[in-house]
């Protein structure tokens, strides 16, 4: 199995990091050829508009969206998430989004860099320690969605199917357990 | 600062960092107003530098350099959803009081603006966001970090168009680090003792291969060519200072360089994104510049 990481700009040196860790193999994702030769791709905190800029010169945008449709398991962590969601709030009029899972999330919405803070989330796939980066906000989940965890009642990681996306960045706290989680789903999806 | 509500802590070196993190592979672009971080912003920035000159012009105009008026600096944060750094004068605490009050993300304690304390520079623990700041060598770099820094970037010799002076210095900092991989227990103290850095982080730089904190390129950086080698000297990302707003046609070489930084070991990414840009900054010779006028030389 080969592990996509979507690398045009963010968090993603810490997420093949995070994936080495625990034995996956992985490569960063630039172009088409390299996304072909993959079996999932994780989406990277970084700035969302930044990087869909680069989806469409790069022309990765198209592929990747087909892919998903296909069924390739997609792990989008902030940034990452805001690229997957069906709506995005407070982004720039010209952000593209693929749509992939129904939820309506709000750029920045946790505040500046000033409001940035690390926090406990109780979730369904164990605890974890969350830091939050100048977060967006999941302000409606559809009902396809799967919450799987939250913070003071308010959701930030959920699924919809081979869909996972987390407002936090699990890749900055030394601990690869939703990386556990997102591989079980593609190696799930492989022996189907 | 690191202040804790119930379960939930915010300023803390890993939330601090964690923004350097995502700056990662992107291009911080000096704008000096709303007008310049749109067309930034529109080519893809991952983040802003306000400040009311550009390099090129504070080292025209001589004089006295401070913080930017917070009027402007706001007008920026108003005009973008992406990351606002302003520079504060080396040492100047209270400027940078005055930029955590108007809520700037990152603060820049910048040796292009005219030093403020010739001794010390801030204690950045007592911040609760980021501090960046500037280095030439190693043991620069892990006295910034060991007050706090949660980002190192090379000094260069900022509003020159000129790369030669960051080229020096990013390979004299991740030089270093890569003979310290290589050195004995023993040799650590003699490298600690050396770089005039704490013992604790250069063994730290040992076991890990890696500084603290990420290190991206800055002085002097005009074209794309320009950000791909920095990038493929071991350079995390990009700032580009006078180099856009002082050449013929900004936007497009602003996106151009955004396409370089991360197409950087994509040959014909490169010569595509190169072509036809018109006139790149004019730029300065390293021996046109009279000693006492680097700005390198400021920090200690």
């Amino acid at each position: 199995m080969q592990v996509g990481v979507l690398a045009l700009q963010g968090a993603f040196a810490a997420h093949s990091d995070c994936l080495t860790s625990i034995g996956v193999q992985s490569i960063e994702v630039r172009n088409t050829e390299q996304l072909s030769s993959v079996d999932a791709l994780l989406m990277p905190g970084g700035e969302s508009s930044t990087m869909s800029q680069l989806l469409e010169s790069s022309g990765l945008f198209d592929p990747i969206a087909t892919r998903i449709a296909d069924g390739m398991p997609v792990f989008g962590t902030c940034a990452g998430m805001i690229l997957l969601a069906s709506e995005i709030l407070d982004g720039r009029s010209d952000q593209r989004s693929f749509s992939a899972i129904d939820i309506s999330v709000r750029r920045n919405a946790f505040g500046r860099q000033v409001d940035s803070f690390e926090a406990t989330i109780n979730s369904s796939v164990g605890d974890f320690h969350g830091v939050f980066i100048r977060a967006p906000r999941i302000e409606r989940v559809g009902d396809q969605v799967e919450v799987l965890g939250s913070i003071n009642d308010e959701p930030v990681l959920v699924r919809q199917g081979n869909v996972l996306a987390a407002s936090f960045h699990p890749e900055l706290s030394n601990d690869a357990r939703l990386h556990e989680y997102f591989v079980s789903i593609t190696a799930n999806k492989k022996k189907v | 600062m690191v202040s804790t509500n119930g379960s939930s802590s915010t300023g803390t070196q890993r939330v601090k960092r964690g923004l350097a993190e995502m700056l990662k592979g992107g291009v911080i672009m000096d704008v000096v107003n709303s007008d310049q971080a749109k067309i930034a912003e529109d080519a893809g920035a991952c983040a802003v530098m306000a400040l009311e000159r550009v390099p090129a012009d504070i080292r025209r105009d001589g004089g006295v350099a401070r913080m930017s008026d917070p009027e402007m600096i706001m007008a920026i944060q108003a005009s973008v959803h992406i990351p606002v750094m302003a520079k504060v004068r080396i040492g100047h605490f209270v400027e940078a009081q005055i930029l955590q009050s108007l809520g700037v993300d990152f603060i820049d304690e910048s040796e292009v603006l005219t030093p403020a304390d010739e001794t010390h520079h801030i204690d950045k623990f007592d911040f609760t966001i980021p501090f960046v700041c500037g280095a030439t060598n190693l043991g620069e770099a892990l006295r910034r970090v060991s007050e706090g820094a949660a980002l190192i970037r090379s000094k260069g010799e900022a509003g020159t168009g000129n790369m030669v002076e960051a080229v020096r210095h990013l390979r004299s900092i991740l030089g270093d680090i890569r003979k310290i991989t290589q050195a004995d227990s023993a040799e650590l103290f003699e490298w600690a003792k050396r770089l005039q850095a704490p013992l604790s982080l250069v063994q730290e730089i040992a076991e890990t291969g890696k500084l603290q904190v990420p290190v991206f390129a800055a002085g002097g950086i005009a074209t794309p060519a320009d950000a791909a080698l920095a990038m493929q000297l071991g350079a995390e990302t990009v700032f580009v200072g006078s180099g856009i707003f002082k050449s013929a046609d900004p936007a497009p070489r602003a996106k151009a360089i955004v396409e370089a930084t991360t197409h950087f070991r994509d040959a014909d990414v490169l010569a595509r994104v190169s072509r036809g840009l018109g006139v790149a900054m004019t730029g300065i010779a390293m021996d046109e510049i009279n000693e006492t006028q680097r700005f390198a030389q400021r920090g200690w």
